[in-house]
C-alpha cells in the first residue's frame, strides 16, 4: 500500500519490474505484477557469499567453502521494506554485510541506482555510504561504550564533513536525538546509562545522520523486551514516512516482518526460497519451507492451538559448508522426489501460477510448488475488545 | 513496600492431587540482592503453585524476576549477593528452605530439574554427552559405568537424538543447537523428575526447530505426568503450551488466569498491554498499540503500582499504594476459578 | 471508567512517538553523564587497596624526586669510622637511624637515594613497553593476516628468551651500565607481555558491532583504530603494565645483585644487597633495609594494579 502513495518521488517511471522479466515477453507480462514502482533503487543480481575453510597454519591450504549466501537475487524499491525472514545460518545476516560492503562478494552485483557499489573502495565507496546506513541488532554492543551519545551521533558528520559544517554539528544531533523520542538534553551521557530500547534509539539516530535513502536493519528489535519492541517499530515506520526511506528489514520475528514489510523474501541455507509482497508470502505461500515457517510460528492465541494444521519439520537445518545438491531444503522436504536432488528449482513463478492470477502468483524456488493457505491463519484472533486501542501516545 | 497479598482466598486453579496439597507451591517469596547502589529488591511476595500433569507459564520481561524465582527454587541463587527474606518453597508441602542442604539436595534433580536457556554453556564441553547423561545415574542411582552409558543412550532415543549409539560419545559442540536443547531435556528427564522448570528453553532456537523442542516436551511431560513450569517472554509459545499462567513485572506477580482466559479477557493493563502491541493482520499499516516509557529499574522501582507510569488508567491511588492480587469476578460477582489481577481497576480493565 | 485524559502531565520534549521516557527528572537511570572512566574512579576512591597503595606510591615518587627532602648526606658520604655500625632506632630520619654499611655509608641514606634509580628505571621500562608493545600488539590484532603471522612471530621468538640469559647477553655488549643500558635491555624483553596483552584484547573488540558500525559510516583506518578500538582495549593494557611495574623494579635489582645491572658508583637497592650480601652474618641488618625497602615498593604497585583491575572490570570480582 504505502509504496503505492510513494512512488510520485522517481521522476522516471514505467518498465523497470517488467523489463527484468525474460523473453515470454507479452503473455508474462499480462500476469505480471501490475503495481509499477518505479525503478529500484538497489538491485541484487546473482550475489554470492562463500567463506573459505582453510587449513594449516603457515602454508592456508582451502579445503572447501561455506557458502553463506549462493546466489541470490531482488530488488529494493524506493520508500518501501522489503523484509528478509530465514532461520540462523540462512545467510540473512550475510546478505546485510554485503549490502552494506563490509563484505566484499565472491560474485555478483549490487546495483545502487544502476550503479554497480560491490567492489567500489575509497572514496567512491565513502561517497556511497552516505547514502545506504545500518541498524544493528544488539544495542547494547553497537554503541561505543567510551563515546557519548553526542560522539556516536555526531561520528557520522565527523567522517563526512560535506554533510554539515563544523558549528552546527551539535544542533543537528540534538535534532536527531528529537526526532527518535530521545531527550536532546542526553547529549552528553553516555551509551549504558540508557536501556535497551533507548539505545536502539541513539543507534537508529546514527543511520538517520547522513540522511541515507536506504536502511539496512538487522534484526533490529530482536534484542528489546516486547514491549519496547512495537515503540521502536513505530518509530522505524514514522521515520520511513518522513524521510521517505527504504528499508532491508532483516529479522526471525514473522509477526513482526509482516506488519512493517511490503514485500518479503524467505531464504533458506544461503538461497531465497521465495519472495513476494507480504499477503502473497504469508497467506499464499507455495514453497514448502514457506509454509513449514509459518505453521511453526506458534500464535498467541490459545484458541487455535490444536485446530490449527502444523508442519513439524525433522531434523536441523543442514550446514552451509556443504549444503545438499539440488533444492537445497530437500532434505527436510516432506514431498521431495528424484528430481529435487538433481537439478535446482530457479526463484521464478512455479509453472503452474504462471498464467493464473491471484495472490500465488509470486516467485517460489520450487518443482511442486502449491498454494496451501490453511497453514498458516485458520481463523483470525477475536481482538479483545479494546477502548484504549490505537492511542499510542 | 509493605504489602502483603493475598493470595490465600484465591481459588486454586485446579484441584490439587489426592492428598491436596499442589506438586510445588511458592508462599509469598521474597529475594532481594545486596549491590554497591543499595539493596534491590527483585522479588516481592511471589505466590503460584503447580500441579502434576499441569503447565504453569511464568510470563515476564527482562527483570521482572520470572528467573530469580525459579533459581530460588532450585537453589541456585547467588547468595550473597542474593538474600531469601520471607517466603517457602513448598515441595508436596515441605518447605525447602527450612531444609538441611542434605534434604534439599534430594529433590534437586531428582525431584525437580530444570532446562537452561543457553544449553551450550550448560553442558560441559570437554564431557562427552554420553558420560554427562551417565553421570547422573552413576552419582544418584549407583549404576556401573557400562550400564549408565545404555541408560544415556536410551534416554538420548527418548528425545528422539537420531543414530543416539553412534553419537553418544560425541561433545556438545558437535550437536546444533535444537540437539544440544534435547540433550539439556534428556538430562532433566534421566531421573523421572515430578517437576521441570524450564527457562527461557526455546528462545535461542530457530522458529521450526522450536516447535520440535516444545512438542517433544509437551509431549514427555504428558507422559511422565510431570509439572512444569515455563518461564518465557513469548506470548505465542505460552498460547500454545500453558494451563494457566502468572504475568510477573518489577517483581510481582500483576495477574494470574487459565491460558483461555487471559488472551481472552485480561484483567490487568500491562498484560492487555502486551497482548494488544502484537502486530495483527487488521492493524497493518497502521502504528502499533505500544505500552509507553520502559521496563523499571529494579533499584528504583515507581512507588504504589511499579507500571503506573507507563499505565493509561493510572490514577492518584496507583502512585500511592500497591494493589494487592484481587480475586476476579465476573460483572455478577461470580469468582472466576484461578484468577487474579493485581490492579486497582480490574473491574475496568477485564469489563471495559 | 477511570479517566483516560489524565494520563501524563510531564512531556517538555515532544516525543512524537510513545515513549514517555525522555523527561529528565522522571528518568533518574540516565541521570549525570557518567563516563566507564568515572564510574571506575568512583570506585577507586573506594577502595582501601587503593588508598594505601596509592599513598606508598605517592611517598616513593617524592623519596625519588627529592631526596634532599628526607636526609641532608650525600649516598657517597663516607665515614669508615662508623663502619657497619648498628641502628639506633630512637634517631628518627637521621643518618645513623638505620646503621651504616661496609663502606661506612648511612643505610638510611643509601636507602632513600636507591629510590631515584630503581622508580625512573621502573617507569622508563613501562613507559616504553606499553607504547611499543601496545601499538605492535595492537597493529598484529587488527590487520591480522600477515602482519599478525610477522608480529606473532617475533613476540615468541623474544618470549622465548630466558630472562636472565637475555639480559647478560644485552648488557654485556654494551660498555656502560647506565640506567638507560638497564632500560633499554628490560625493555627489550618485556614488550612481548604487553604486545600479546594488546593483540588479544584488540581482536575481540574489533568484533564488537560498534567498529562494524564506524566501518558503515566510511571511517579511516586511524579513525577507528584511535577513536573505537584503543580507548576499549587498553583496559588489561592498564592492568597489566602497572603490574609488572613492580616486576621491572625487582628485575633491576635482581641484575645489579648479580654484577650485571647498575655497578657501585650507582646508588641503588639491588647494588647495595650485593654489596651487603658478604656481611650477612656480622650485620643483617645492612642487607635487611634495602631488601624490605624493595619488597615494600613491589607490593605498592601490584596492589595498584590490582585495585585499578578491580575498578576497570568488576566483572572479575
Amino acid at each position: 500500500m504505502a509504496d503505492l502513495d510513494k512512488q510520485g518521488g522517481t521522476p522516471e517511471q514505467g518498465g523497470g519490474d517488467v523489463s527484468e522479466s525474460s523473453t515470454t515477453a507479452e503473455v508474462e507480462a499480462a500476469f505480471a505484477k501490475t503495481v509499477d514502482r518505479g525503478e529500484p533503487i538497489l538491485q541484487v543480481r546473482n550475489l554470492v557469499k562463500h567463506f573459505p575453510l582453510t587449513q594449516g597454519i603457515l602454508f592456508k591450504k582451502q579445503i572447501g567453502a561455506v557458502r553463506a549466501v549462493d546466489d541470490i537475487s531482488f530488488d529494493l524499491y524506493q520508500g518501501e521494506t522489503l523484509g528478509v525472514v530465514g532461520e540462523s545460518g540462512c545467510g540473512k545476516s550475510t546478505v546485510a554485510k554485503l549490502l552494506m560492503n563490509l563484505e566484499t562478494p565472491t560474485s555478483g552485483q549490487i546495483l545502487y541506482k544502476g550503479e554497480d557499489i560491490s567492489r567500489l573502495s575509497g572514496r567512491a565507496l565513502k561517497a556511497v555510504r552516505r547514502n545506504i546506513q545500518m541498524v544493528f541488532q544488539d544495542p547494547y554492543t553497537s554503541l561505543n561504550p567510551r563515546m557519548t551519545v553526542g560522539d556516536i551521533i555526531g561520528e557520522p558528520f565527523e567522517i563526512h564533513p560535506e554533510v554539515a559544517p563544523k558549528g552546527d554539528r551539535r544542533r543537528k544531533v540534538q535534532e536527531l536525538l528529537d526526532v527518535v523520542g530521545l531527550n536532546p538534553e542526553y547529549i552528553n551521557r553516555y551509551p549504558h546509562q540508557f536501556s535497551g530500547g533507548q539505545r536502539q534509539r541513539i543507534g537508529i539516530a546514527r543511520g538517520l545522520a547522513l540522511n541515507p535513502e536506504i536502511i539496512i536493519c538487522d534484526e533490529p528489535v530482536s534484542a528489546l523486551d516486547v514491549s519496547v519492541q512495537a515503540q521502536v517499530i513505530n518509530l522505524m515506520e514514522r521515520l520511513q514516512d518522513e524521510f521517505n526511506l527504504s528499508y532491508v528489514f532483516i529479522a526471525h520475528d514473522l509477526s513482526i516482518v509482516r506488519h512493517i514489510s511490503d514485500r518479503v523474501g524467505v531464504m533458506y541455507l544461503g538461497k531465497m526460497a521465495e519472495i513476494g509482497t507480504d499477503a502473497e508470502i504469508y497467506d499464499h505461500p507455495t514453497h514448502p519451507y514457506t509454509q513449514a515457517l509459518l505453521s511453526a510460528v506458534p500464535q498467541p492465541d490459545p484458541a487455535t492451538r490444536d485446530q490449527r494444521e502444523r508442519i513439524i519439520l525433522t531434523g536441523d537445518v543442514p550446514s552451509p559448508a556443504n549444503p545438499p545438491s539440488g533444492c537445497r531444503f530437500r532434505t527436510r522436504c516432506w514431498k521431495a522426489r528424484a528430481r529435487c536432488a538433481l537439478e535446482v528449482p530457479d526463484l521464478a513463478v512455479p509453472a503452474e501460477f504462471r498464467y493464473v492470477e491471484g495472490p500465488a502468483h509470486h516467485d517460489s524456488a520450487c518443482f511442486f510448488a502449491e498454494d496451501k493457505p490453511e497453514v498458516t491463519h485458520p481463523q483470525e484472533p477475536p481482538a479483545p475488545e479494546d477502548p484504549a486501542r490505537g492511542r499510542a501516545d | 513496600m509493605t504489602t502483603t497479598q493475598k493470595t490465600a482466598d484465591l481459588p486454586a486453579a485446579k484441584s490439587a492431587d489426592s492428598a491436596g496439597t499442589p506438586l510445588l507451591q511458592v508462599k509469598d517469596l521474597h529475594v532481594e540482592f545486596h549491590t554497591r547502589d543499595g539493596v534491590v529488591k527483585a522479588i516481592n511476595g511471589v505466590n503460584y503453585s503447580v500441579d502434576s500433569g499441569e503447565t504453569l507459564a511464568v510470563l515476564g520481561e527482562s527483570g521482572s524476576g520470572k528467573s530469580v524465582t525459579a533459581q530460588a527454587i532450585m537453589g541456585i541463587l547467588d547468595m550473597p549477593p542474593g538474600r531469601i527474606p520471607s517466603g517457602e518453597i513448598l515441595y508436596r508441602g515441605q518447605d525447602m528452605l527450612t531444609m538441611s542442604g542434605e534434604e534439599r539436595r534430594k529433590i534437586r534433580g531428582r525431584k525437580i530439574a530444570m532446562i537452561f536457556q543457553d544449553a551450550l554453556s550448560s553442558l560441559n564441553p570437554v564431557l562427552s554427552v554420553g558420560y554427562q547423561l551417565g553421570e547422573m545415574f552413576r552419582v544418584h542411582q549407583g549404576l556401573s559405568k557400562k550400564d549408565a552409558k545404555a541408560k544415556a543412550i536410551e534416554l538420548m532415543d527418548r528425545v528422539r537424538i537420531p543414530a543416539a549409539k553412534e553419537r553418544v560419545n560425541d561433545y556438545p559442540h558437535q550437536f546444533s543447537g535444537g540437539m544440544r536443547q534435547r540433550i539439556m531435556i534428556a538430562m532433566a528427564l534421566a531421573l523421572e523428575p515430578d517437576l521441570i522448570i524450564a527457562d527461557e528453553p526455546t528462545t535461542a532456537l530457530d522458529v521450526t526447530v522450536q516447535a520440535q523442542v516444545m512438542d517433544l516436551l509437551a509431549e514427555l511431560q504428558r507422559e511422565y505426568n510431570m509439572g512444569l513450569i515455563l518461564i518465557t517472554h513469548d506470548l505465542g509459545v505460552v498460547a500454545d503450551v500453558a494451563d494457566k499462567i502468572a504475568v510477573m513485572y518489577a517483581g510481582r506477580i500483576v495477574e494470574t488466569a487459565p491460558v483461555h482466559e487471559l488472551y481472552k479477557r485480561p484483567a490487568h493493563p500491562y498484560t492487555k498491554g502486551l497482548l494488544d502491541s502484537i502486530p495483527r493482520l487488521d492493524h497493518k499499516g497502521s502504528e502499533l498499540y505500544a505500552i509507553k516509557g520502559l521496563p523499571p529499574n529494579m533499584a528504583r522501582v515507581p512507588a504504589g503500582c511499579a507500571f503506573n507510569p507507563r499505565c493509561d488508567r493510572a490514577q492518584d491511588i496507583c502512585r500511592t499504594e500497591v494493589p494487592a492480587l484481587h480475586p476476579v469476578t465476573e460483572q455478577d460477582g461470580t469468582t472466576l476459578v484461578g484468577r487474579g489481577s493485581a490492579c486497582h481497576f480490574w473491574k475496568e480493565t477485564i469489563h471495559g | 471508567m477511570p479517566d483516560l485524559t489524565k494520563t501524563e502531565e510531564t512531556e517538555p520534549v515532544k516525543a512524537p512517538v510513545a515513549e514517555g521516557a525522555p523527561v529528565p527528572p522522571a528518568d533518574p537511570a540516565v541521570g549525570k553523564p557518567r563516563s566507564l572512566w568515572s564510574d571506575a574512579w568512583s570506585d577507586l576512591r573506594r577502595s582501601p587497596m587503593f588508598i594505601i597503595s596509592s599513598a606508598m606510591i605517592l611517598l616513593l615518587l617524592v623519596i625519588a624526586a627529592f631526596p634532599g627532602w628526607f636526609t641532608s648526606l650525600s649516598p657517597r658520604d663516607s665515614d669508615m669510622a662508623l663502619y657497619l655500625q648498628k641502628p639506633q632506632f630512637g634517631a628518627f630520619f637521621s643518618p645513623e637511624w638505620l646503621g651504616y654499611d661496609g663502606q661506612g655509608y648511612s643505610v638510611y641514606t643509601r636507602l632513600i637515594h636507591g629510590a631515584r634509580n630503581s622508580i625512573l628505571i621502573g617507569v622508563s621500562v613501562t613507559v616504553l613497553v606499553t607504547f611499543v608493545g601496545g601499538l605492535l600488539g595492537m597493529l598484529a590484532g587488527y590487520f591480522g593476516g600477515w602482519v599478525d603471522t610477522v608480529i606473532s612471530r617475533i613476540t615468541d621468538v623474544f618470549l622465548g628468551l630466558p630472562f636472565l640469559l637475555g639480559a647478560m647477553v644485552i648488557l654485556v655488549s654494551f660498555e656502560t651500565r647506565a640506567v638507560y643500558v638497564i632500560v633499554l635491555a628490560l625493555a627489550v624483553l618485556g614488550w612481548t607481555l604487553v604486545a600479546r596483552v594488546m593483540r588479544g584484547s584488540v581482536i575481540t573488540v574489533k568484533q564488537a558491532d560498534y567498529v562494524m558500525a564506524a566501518k558503515a559510516l566510511g571511517a579511516s583506518t586511524t579513525r577507528i583504530l584511535f577513536r573505537h578500538v584503543l580507548p576499549n582495549a587498553v583496559t588489561p593494557v592498564i592492568v597489566v603494565a602497572t603490574i609488572a611495574l613492580g616486576g621491572y623494579i625487582s628485575a633491576e635489582a635482581t641484575l645489579s645483585f648479580l654484577g650485571i645491572g647498575l655497578a657501585p658508583p650507582a646508588v641503588s637497592w639491588g647494588v647495595d644487597i650485593n654489596t651487603a650480601k658478604d656481611l650477612l652474618r656480622n650485620a643483617p641488618h645492612v642487607l635487611l633495609w634495602p631488601g624490605l625497602m624493595l619488597s615494600f615498593t613491589i607490593l605498592a604497585f601490584i596492589m595498584f594494579g590490582e585495585a585499578v583491575r578491580n575498578a576497570l572490570d568488576p566483572k572479575l570480582r
